[in-house]
């Protein structure tokens, strides 16, 4: 069964709160129509259940999520995937700041632009790889303090004068890999980050995930893939190993 | 071009390792006790007295007491200026370049207000309680009190209440164990901790290293910490606790981050904080999503929605100028406690600059924190915990006087558990097990004999807290809470008296 949910007006605790207790009692599928930024949707929730959404959610969308899949038909707000565990978003739209903010595992597929501060201190641990594929352009801070996990920026749609991701792109970065479909300028890059090449592995790992998302958003693979990628890594695993006397 | 230093350390010992070889019987304890290999065995037993850092163990475990340990009385030249500390870090950083890391609470000689402030008693008008006859109440509520409560009859006739409350933690006795994670200090550590909470009936705080699995059967008296790196927080992790903190900033290192380099990521450490073995765990200064009150009572609601507003949040923040508003802000963001830590509170790392020198005193910003939130009417909106090197129970007590709901104990946790407050525990070569992850040498604190130490301990505040009440002449720390009328400044100046909200000695009422 699906459950639809009339959104329109909804106090968003009222509304998490059903939603709560419908998955309790067995729920699976859920349709939430005219959401107008209720916040904290799929917070926490740990069973592999559907959500749809229509209509843009608020901010906090999936904090500390575990395991559900979210298809958001709409753009979304700033702090999506917080913390987030396991479980996939797809966002047929552009999203704001601070998304994937110390993700852990499960996927984001976004079709548009992201905000500043995208994929801050995204971790990875044992199989849980986190990854994060936008179409659009970032805002600075992308990757900042990255740990681990798999971003992927594919600059669709961005002005051909101005760079696909803004500055301070990896600042800290010490794991984890990001793949750019385009040029960025040294000046835009954390200290801790160099350029490399991607390899027939890193094309791989790319194909893999374009594809995906080419299928969510109906974009053709081929010609998404025939621009070159970059690849960003961490220069070392301990940047700060030598600031402290011991 | 790096110009290379001569390979002898221009540093010279600290401290003298004397041993007295007509009592020693070459048992070779001491070797093998010493975790910083300052004593060597070579026909007979032999400092080298620069490794050395004063932490006893090698003297506690000999058998024949053949062992002392002085200060180094050749070292320096004496210079009330040029302090023996300031050159010894001055030639560490001509050596290496580096910030110059530390560990424990702040050491320098700052006034502490705590000793210049006297507890009044009663005497003929208001009589004194024997606390040995009557009962003594140490309970305590920790959570967001309503403004007013509302009763209603159930359908039997009997008074129920009707005003919803917040959720609420029962503590036994207002004193609770400091944040510190499992990484700064041992698995051992951790355990003695919680399992002496559970008895002792308070609470100890994961800090921000995630909660090991061993410890979720103690969970009703964890707090488990989100902080900016967020290690180890998951949803079963925030389901398994008492109430969530959000670690904003600490006292030791008020507006800086933390960081546990990645030799100390070991299995076990790898697997809580939920990162790879070996890798950086790096805790940047702020958290990336919080920039304003907005924001923090964003994550609050977050962490609300993801508990199902059954556990209370916790909001922690270092002691600092500007505390008061910072504090109202925090309550008005959803806070049900807010922890204020003071520039004494204790660290497993930080650089020593910040933690000698950035913040302010507890005891002002404890009494600062009271009085604006009551100025505002919502002091009952939130708790309040004072934290910052709380060293006795007389400590506890002045707190309670100045405002705080409960106090936190780091250092004296730790010292109950063995530490010789050497300040090394960010080497990780702690001889008492404490601040280590070092298998052979973890094994040196039985979780135990630990938590049986802790609960003595608090048992032994609990008692002197119960004198103090009879002194008093009442019968409830609830009695005493913000009750600065009992209290009396001694030494003090004016302006320090003022925020205080306290009167000097020798003024009546």
């Amino acid at each position: 069964m699906v459950m639809t949910i009339d959104a329109a007006g909804m106090y968003y605790r009222d509304l998490n709160k059903q939603i709560r207790i419908a998955i309790e009692e067995g729920e699976t599928e859920f349709v939430l129509n005219n959401i107008n930024g209720q916040r904290y949707i799929g917070d926490a929730v740990e069973k592999k259940v559907k959500i749809t959404i229509n209509g843009t959610p608020g901010n906090d969308l999936a904090a500390f999520m575990n395991g559900p899949s979210i298809e958001v038909f709409a753009n979304g707000q700033d702090g999506i995937a917080n913390t987030m565990n396991s479980g996939e978003i797809v966002i047929h739209g552009m999203v704001g700041d601070v998304i994937g903010y110390g993700m852990r595992g499960g996927k984001l597929m976004i079709k548009g632009d992201v905000g500043y501060r995208v994929g801050i201190h995204m971790k990875e641990y044992k199989k849980q790889i986190p990854v994060i594929v936008a179409g659009g352009c970032a805002g600075d801070f992308y990757g900042e303090y990255m740990a681990g996990g798999i971003m992927v920026l594919l600059g669709i749609g961005c002005s051909d004068d101005k760079p696909i991701t803004g500055d301070y792109l990896g600042t800290g970065m010490h794991g984890g890999v990001i793949y750019l479909r385009g040029e960025v300028e040294d000046h835009q890059l954390g200290a801790e980050v160099a350029v490399l090449e991607p390899d027939e592995k890193d094309m791989k790992l790319i194909t893999k995930h374009v594809t995906e998302w080419c299928e969510h958003f109906g974009y053709d693979l081929n010609e998404v893939m025939s621009k070159p990628f970059i690849k960003l890594k961490a220069i070392s695993s301990r940047p700060y190993g030598n600031l402290y006397a011991y | 071009m790096a110009v290379e230093l001569s390979p002898v350390s221009q540093i010279p010992a600290e401290f003298r390792v004397k041993v007295d070889h007509d009592r020693c019987r070459r048992c070779k304890r001491c070797v093998l006790n010493c975790s910083f290999s300052a004593i060597e065995f070579k026909d007979k037993v032999t400092p080298d007295h620069r490794k050395c850092v004063a932490c006893h163990r090698c003297a506690t475990f000999c058998p024949e007491s053949a062992i002392t340990i002085e200060e180094n009385p050749m070292a320096y030249k004496d210079n009330a200026n040029w302090t023996a500390r300031i050159r010894q870090n001055t030639l560490k950083q001509a050596e290496t370049g580096g910030i110059i890391l530390t560990g424990m609470g702040n050491p320098k000689p700052y006034p502490i207000i705590w000793d210049h402030l006297v507890i009044d008693a009663c005497q003929v008008t208001n009589p004194s309680i024997d606390p040995l006859r009557e009962p003594m109440e140490l309970r305590t509520y920790l959570g967001s009190k309503p403004n007013y409560l509302e009763f209603e009859n159930d359908e039997n006739g009997k008074i129920k209440l009707k005003t919803q409350l917040a959720p609420q933690i029962k503590l036994d006795i207002p004193v609770i164990f400091a944040a510190m994670s499992y990484g700064a200090v041992s698995h051992n550590v951790h355990k003695s901790l919680a399992i002496a909470a559970n008895k002792m009936g308070t609470l100890m705080n994961t800090g921000e290293g995630g909660l090991h699995e061993d410890l979720y059967p103690y969970s009703g008296r964890i707090i488990v910490q989100v902080a900016s790196g967020r290690f180890g927080v998951h949803n079963q992790y925030l389901a398994n606790s008492a109430a969530v903190e959000i670690k904003i900033g600490q006292g030791a290192k008020p507006g800086i981050g933390g960081h546990l380099p990645g030799e100390k990521v070991g299995q076990e450490i790898s697997k809580t904080r939920m990162i790879p073995v070996g890798t950086d765990a790096l805790s940047p200064a702020p958290h990336h999503d919080i920039y304003s009150i907005e924001d923090l009572s964003q994550l609050i609601y977050a962490i609300k929605e993801a508990t199902d507003y059954k556990k209370p949040v916790s909001v922690k923040i270092a002691a600092v100028h500007n505390v008061a508003a910072i504090a109202s802000g925090i309550v008005r963001a959803g806070a049900d406690i807010v922890t204020i830590d003071g520039f004494r509170g204790g660290t497993g790392a930080t650089p020593a600059i910040i933690r000698d020198n950035v913040g302010i005193p507890i005891e002002l910003a404890l009494a600062a924190v009271d009085q604006r939130l009551r100025d505002e009417g919502i002091r009952n909106q939130a708790s309040l915990i004072c934290a910052g090197s709380i060293r006795e129970a007389a400590d506890v007590a002045k707190a309670i006087a100045l405002g705080a709901d409960a106090c936190v104990i780091g250092t004296a946790a730790l010292v109950s558990l063995g530490c010789r407050v050497c300040q090394k525990c960010y080497t990780g070569n702690c001889a008492w097990g404490i601040a280590t992850q070092r298998p052979e040498l973890t094994r040196r604190l039985n979780p135990d004999v630990g938590s049986q130490r802790l609960c003595n301990l608090l048992t032994a505040w609990g008692h002197e807290l119960q004198e103090v009440l009879g002194s008093l002449g009442v019968n409830s720390i609830e009695s005493l809470r913000g009750s600065r009328e009992r209290l009396r400044g001694v030494g003090l100046d004016k302006e320090t008296l003022d925020i205080l909200g306290v009167k000097p000695a020798g003024v009546g009422m």
